[in-house]
Order: structure tokens, then C-alpha cells, then sequence
């Protein structure tokens, strides 16, 4: 049986970072798979001349939704119900696992057949089935792979996207036997052929369980649909074969009416594979008497959502429809990969998201990710629902600081502290410049500051400092009268002391 | 009018060449620009590091020494961003209703260098001559905060000599970042060494930018590297003139 890996114990992102930064193979596999997929959400957003309505429409619909979220989970309760599903309301991580593990052992089984979801993932599931000693098998190909390859999923949509094709070619030969149906021996890294591995070994799976758990990408409330977006296929196998179907559902993914998922369908599938429409959505609206699961679960999961939800510049986060546009366009994301981030939610969304699921001012590696951004915005222009990612960032920024203040304040503090007395008054940062210049004069070798101690050796390891000047702009303006009395040549080529070699 | 230049605690300090360049280049498009030495920062590394409460200082500094301008100008994009969408953030957090009113007042008249050119002066040949191969880096806070455009490349095409060349993935981050590159310097420097590789492929003499920290940051990698390529902010290409023999 296999032991699901959990992200605890993930040193904060800086190391993290840095170990990750020197693996070549996974920079590769990373630059390659984000720029691919770059272009193909590029392209396929190019279609649409009203993706800027569309995406605040979505936006308004969440916003909408989240306001009202109470009544809404009241009416998706009686829909569900009515519809012949059973509801149960789950406050955090461990209520949720504990109601899955008894629905699944009422049914006296030993194991269940996953779709790829992120909210069970949050909530470390797996981890809990397998203490029951319930196998819990991944069908979704990627998660299969990380699954396989006792790995961590490094990406919510495309968990496998730090590995490459060889690399899963070696992953299926080596492990896909000891749990189940193996791989050709003469199994080559063609995707047809690594795909038809997967395909004989996942239909035996599906042909056995008699429990299946699942996600859902949207609830509505009005009629009490469930939706899963997906393009295996696998997922629709898991929804549609076993007698019994689990969803564990975040509160935020309540949509209000059934007419509203037109807008995220056209979102959804475009800002997450670059396709115009993803190859299988299903829908389900509880027990079909005769036809697909005859019991069905949907567990309505909090697990700090509604702490999110207090948060009002935070809240936007709740937004979100998991398309990981984001992390595809995020240049920290692509030169680490997911691991670094510590967290099933990487990446920009998940510098912000889980610092709010799980509360700040609690652990290192937590505190460490609002900061694991250079705050470029690129997340933001290609958000479908409008998520100020980087405002949410630098909100995190402050609650993190805050949550520090009061102690003995450490280097950082007493620096932003004297920056802080020096930059409330011309005449103070006048002094500093005089400083400056000085210490340009003694440190300043060819026209740069090379290699200096800690900290500044955070910067020159790998970076020069260019020499701060003798003469600070505004003690120029105060000799030369505003450059009026500057009798000095009007440089026409580049500065001398800039790049000089 | 009355024009006042925000020249940044950054070129101040580091880079008076940029300030000085603004104030010829401003000047001879007959605009007198002044400097009101109360000015400091515009407080953005405090906010962005989550020092919100450290950054009123300077908010305040920054509304007493601009507050009598008709408009505010300045060579960085990333810091006209921070005046316009953070200052209103630091002054409500100060409680200070005086300087909350202050921000929103002032505001909308700050323009970053491009932006005052071509969209308050209606220019974008000001007649500058700069006989070089230069490319462009666009600057993040440029063009995702503030939405500059191509303002800046428009007005480096009209420059009398210049050959502009198109700069590979000029939209990625350079990876500066403020404090995250200190932060997080190995993964800082890794986005800056692809910058400083795109910069010379490119080919070009110079690299330009809008704001001097991007700049700073992908300085610091080309000459460890000794590549060669030089940097200038916009404000100083634009200066440029040609010198009688």
C-alpha cells in the first residue's frame, strides 16, 4: 500500500528556493511546460473579444456569492437533499476526513478511486484512509504519477509538471506493478504508450471500487448540481461506475444559479489548458434512481474559508476556480517549480491562500510566502477573476510583520525602523547621502562594490553594487542652483561609472 | 504651470545623473522644474515589506513637499505605482484624515516621466540624438501598474539615430522585486541572469529602462559578467543631444 508524502517539514521558500534552483532537469521540465502552456492560454484568450467583461462578471458573481454565502449554502443543502444527496458540514480538515472515513468503512471497503480534487488534498485525505487502511488510488494521470513516484504534487492542475516524459516512463515500470496492473516490459516514452499504461491499469480500479471520492469545480445552489471539469475522462469514470460517490466541496465554490456557469466554463478551460472547452464535464445532481451512484455524499468543507472570508482585502482570494493561470505565468514559480512553496496550493495563488487557510505568525515556512514574489503582476493580468494577487501579497506582508511586532526587534526591524526616521525628513536623508558618498570612495573598486560581508552579500554573491556618487542629486540642485550655475558637459553617450569596464 | 520633480530617494542617492538629465530634458521643452528639498521616498519598500505603519513618514513628507504642484513628475514607474495605488493604503492607515484628503488630492496629478511627455506635454519627438543600438526593458510597474503603454518606446523611436532592438521576453520580470531581492536572492538572481542572457543576445549597445532599480539589479549581473552592455535610464537618452565638434 502506498504512504501518501504530506508537505510538512518544507524549510521556508528562500532554501526551499535555492535547492530547487539547482536542479537543472526540473528548471527544464518547468521552463518548458509553463512557456508551452503560456502560449496556449495566449492564444485561446486572444479569441475572446470579451474576456475583460467575462472576467469581471466572474468576478462579480463570486463577490456576489461570498456576501451572501450563508443563505446560499442554506439553499444548496435543501437542493442537495431534495435531489436524494446526503449533506454533511464539515468545519475543518479533520471533521471532513473523519465523515469520509466512516461513509467508506460503512461499506466495509479497503480501498476507493480518487478524482483529482484540491480540496482533498488540503485536507490531506489520502493520509486519513490510509491510517483506516483504506487505499485511496489516484486516476487522475498526473496525480497517479506523484502518487506512483511517492512525490508531492508541485502544481494544482498539472501536479506532474516537474516531470518529464522519461521521467514517468521510469515511474510506471518501476512502481505501477506492485499496486496493480504493470506496463508492458518493453514500454517506451511515447505519451500514446505511457497514456495506454495508464489506461489498463486505471480500468481495473474502476471496474472494482465500490467507492469513489471526488471534488467538484462548482456547486449550484438553485438546482443543486455538482460540476467536475476535467479532460482524462478518468474523473467521469469515478463519478459514473462505483455505487457510492463522495464529494468533499469547498464552501467558496457555490455558484448561484445553473445559467452562471456559462461564464466560468468559458474561463475555466481557456486561463487552465489553453483549450477552448475541456473534453468532459459532467454534472450530477444527487441519486439518478438505476442510473451511476445510488448513494451519494457531498461534505461542505470551511477549513479556514470563512477566516478568509473576514479578511476584506484578502477575501478576492475566495475567488478563485483553481485554474492555475497564475502559476504558469509566475516567474518565481517557473525557475522553482511547486515543492519549494511548501504547500498543495503553490505558486501565486498559494502564497496568498494558504497563509490565510492556515494564519500567519504561526511557522517560518508559513510567514515565509507572501514574500516569495517580486510583486511583477503578471498573475494578476491573467487572473479570470480578477484576483489582485499582488495587493493580497503585500496585505499578507503587513499582517506577517505584524504578527512579529512587540518583541526585541530583530535586524530587519530596526532597519525599516531607521529608514523610516530618515525618510520622514529631506534633511535627514540628505545626511545618509553624505554617508553614502563616503563609503562609495572606500569600497568602490572599477566603478563598482564587489563582493562585501552579510547581509549585503545577499546582493554582491552574485551581483555588483554600483559606487554611490560624491554628489547626491539634491546637494547638485543646491550647488549649481537647480543645474542653472552647472558648467559641466551634457554627457551624449552612455554615463561614464555605468557598466564601465 | 507649476511642475515639481519627484526625483526618487533611489536616483537621488544613487543616480543624480537620471535627476539631472530630467531637469535638462524638461527644461528644454520650456518646462522649469522645481525641487523641494522636502521630498524623501515614496515609501514603497516599507510598504511592500510590510512596514505599512513606517511608510507614513514618508507619505507625509512626500504630500508636504508636492502638495502646492500643479504637477508632479518622475523618472521611475514603480514609484509614480506606489503614489498612486499605495499611498492612499499608508494614509488611511495613518488615521490622519489631513493626509488622507492630502493623497487623494495630490495623486492624480503625479505622472511618471513617459506619461508627462506625451500625454500633459502632447510630445514624443523631444528632440534628442543618441547614435546607439539600445533595447528596451519595459519595467513591470510600468506596464502592469501603471499601463504606461508603449509611451516610453514611442518616444525612444522618435530619437533622432537611435536603432532600437527588440528585447527577447521583454515583458518577464527582471527579478529586483525591492526587498525580495534580498529576500530571496537566488531565485532574484535567477530571474536576472535570463534578463542579463536576453540583454546580450539582443545585441544592443545599451539597455534602457524607466526605473533605476530594475536597472541597478541587471547592472549588477552584467558587469560581474563583464558583458559590455550599458545601461541608461529613458530620462538620460532622452537628454541626449548632439555636441558641436
Amino acid at each position: 500500500m502506498i504512504v501518501t508524502r504530506t508537505f510538512l517539514g518544507t524549510p521556508p521558500f528562500p532554501v526551499a528556493a535555492k535547492a530547487a534552483l539547482a536542479d537543472s532537469q526540473l528548471r527544464s521540465n518547468m521552463r518548458n511546460a509553463t512557456h508551452t502552456i503560456r502560449a496556449k492560454r495566449a492564444r485561446v484568450i486572444g479569441e475572446l473579444d470579451d474576456f475583460e467583461q467575462l472576467r469581471q462578471g466572474a468576478a462579480d458573481i463570486k463577490d456576489h456569492t461570498m456576501s451572501n454565502l450563508g443563505d446560499y449554502l442554506l439553499q444548496v443543502e435543501e437542493s442537495l437533499t431534495r435531489a436524494g444527496a446526503t449533506v454533511h458540514w464539515a468545519r475543518d480538515a479533520d471533521e471532513a476526513n473523519k465523515i469520509v472515513v466512516d461513509i467508506a468503512r460503512s461499506h466495509k471497503v479497503d480501498e476507493v478511486v480518487k478524482v483529482k480534487s484540491m480540496a482533498t488534498q488540503e485536507i490531506e485525505l489520502n493520509v486519513a484512509l490510509e491510517a483506516a487502511g483504506i487505499a485511496a488510488w489516484e486516476t487522475d494521470l498526473a496525480e497517479m504519477i506523484v502518487q506512483l513516484g511517492d512525490d508531492l504534487p508541485s502544481h494544482i492542475l498539472v501536479p506532474a509538471i516537474h516531470r518529464n516524459r522519461s521521467e514517468v516512463r521510469e515511474i510506471f515500470l518501476r512502481e505501477m506493478g506492485k499496486v496493480g496492473m504493470p506496463p508492458e516490459a518493453d514500454l517506451t516514452d511515447e505519451p500514446a504508450e505511457l497514456a495506454g499504461a495508464a489506461r489498463r491499469h486505471l480500468r481495473e480500479k474502476f471496474m472494482r471500487a465500490k467507492v469513489a471520492i471526488s471534488g467538484a469545480n462548482f456547486l449550484i445552489a438553485d438546482t443543486g448540481t455538482l460540476c467536475v471539469v476535467e479532460s482524462e475522462g478518468n474523473g467521469r469514470m469515478c463519478l459514473t461506475l462505483p455505487e457510492v460517490l463522495i464529494t468533499v466541496v469547498g464552501i467558496e465554490k457555490v455558484l448561484p444559479t445553473f445559467s452562471d456557469l456559462e461564464v466560468f466554463l468559458q474561463l475555466l478551460p481557456r486561463s487552465a489548458t489553453g483549450e477552448r472547452m475541456n473534453p468532459y464535464t459532467s454534472t450530477w445532481n444527487g441519486v439518478t434512481p438505476g442510473d451511476g451512484p445510488q448513494e451519494v455524499h457531498v461534505v461542505l468543507l470551511d477549513n479556514g474559508r470563512t477566516k478568509v472570508l473576514a479578511d476584506e482585502v484578502g477575501r478576492q482570494a475566495l475567488r478563485c476556480i483553481r485554474c492555475s493561470s497564475c502559476m504558469n505565468v509566475c516567474p518565481v514559480y517557473e525557475r522553482t517549480g511547486g515543492h519549494a512553496y511548501g504547500s498543495v496550493y503553490p505558486g501565486p495563488i498559494g502564497s496568498i491562500l494558504t497563509p490565510m487557510l492556515r494564519g500567519v505568525g504561526i511557522d517560518e515556512a508559513t510567514d515565509a510566502m507572501p514574500f516569495a514574489s517580486s510583486l511583477c503582476g503578471a498573475c494578476y493580468e491573467v487572473c479570470p477573476v480578477k484576483i489582485n494577487i499582488p495587493e493580497v501579497l503585500v496585505h499578507l506582508r503587513g499582517k506577517v510583520v505584524d504578527s512579529h511586532r512587540g518583541g526585541v526587534p530583530g535586524a530587519l526591524q530596526a532597519a525599516m525602523t531607521g529608514a523610516s526616521w530618515t525618510l520622514g525628513r529631506g534633511s535627514r536623508l540628505a545626511l545618509l547621502q553624505k554617508f553614502a558618498g563616503v563609503a562609495g570612495q572606500v569600497f568602490g573598486r572599477r566603478g563598482v562594490i564587489g563582493r562585501m560581508p552579510a547581509p549585503l552579500s545577499r546582493w554582491t554573491d552574485a551581483r555588483d553594487l554600483p559606487v554611490p556618487p560624491r554628489e547626491s542629486f539634491r546637494a547638485w540642485w543646491s550647488r549649481t542652483d537647480g543645474g542653472r550655475r552647472d558648467n559641466g558637459s551634457q554627457p551624449t553617450t552612455p554615463h561614464k561609472g555605468r557598466g564601465k569596464r | 504651470m507649476k511642475v515639481g520633480l519627484f526625483v526618487t530617494c533611489l536616483n537621488d542617492t544613487m543616480f543624480p545623473q537620471t535627476g539631472q538629465a530630467t531637469v535638462r530634458l524638461l527644461r528644454r521643452l520650456g518646462v522649469e522644474v522645481d525641487f523641494p528639498k522636502a521630498q524623501t521616498c515614496c515609501g514603497q519598500m516599507h510598504v511592500n515589506s510590510g512596514y505599512v505603519p513606517e511608510a507614513i513618514p514618508a507619505v507625509r513628507a512626500f504630500v508636504d513637499a508636492f502638495a502646492g504642484y500643479d504637477a508632479v513628475v518622475t523618472p521611475s514607474g514603480s514609484c509614480a505605482a506606489s503614489v498612486r495605488h499605495q499611498h492612499p493604503v499608508v494614509a488611511e492607515r495613518s488615521g490622519d484624515t489631513t493626509l488622507v484628503r492630502g493623497v487623494d488630492s495630490l495623486a492624480p496629478r503625479v505622472y511618471e516621466l513617459s506619461e508627462f511627455l506625451v500625454d500633459v506635454l502632447g510630445v514624443v519627438d523631444v528632440g534628442a540624438y543618441f547614435p546607439h543600438k539600445v533595447t528596451m526593458h519595459p519595467t513591470c510597474h510600468s506596464t502592469r501598474l501603471l499601463g504606461v503603454g508603449d509611451r516610453p518606446e514611442k518616444l525612444l523611436r522618435a530619437v533622432r539615430g537611435i536603432t532600437m532592438i527588440d528585447l527577447p521576453e521583454a515583458e518577464e520580470c527582471c527579478g529586483f522585486g525591492g526587498t525580495f531581492s534580498m529576500k530571496n536572492p537566488d531565485v532574484s538572481v535567477a530571474m536576472g541572469a535570463d534578463k542579463a542572457r536576453h540583454v546580450r543576445e539582443s545585441g544592443a549597445e545599451v539597455l534602457v529602462a524607466g526605473d533605476n532599480s530594475c536597472l541597478m539589479h541587471i547592472q549588477g549581473l552584467l558587469t560581474r559578467q563583464r558583458a559590455g552592455v550599458r545601461v541608461m535610464h529613458l530620462a538620460e537618452i532622452l537628454a541626449a543631444q548632439e555636441v558641436a565638434a
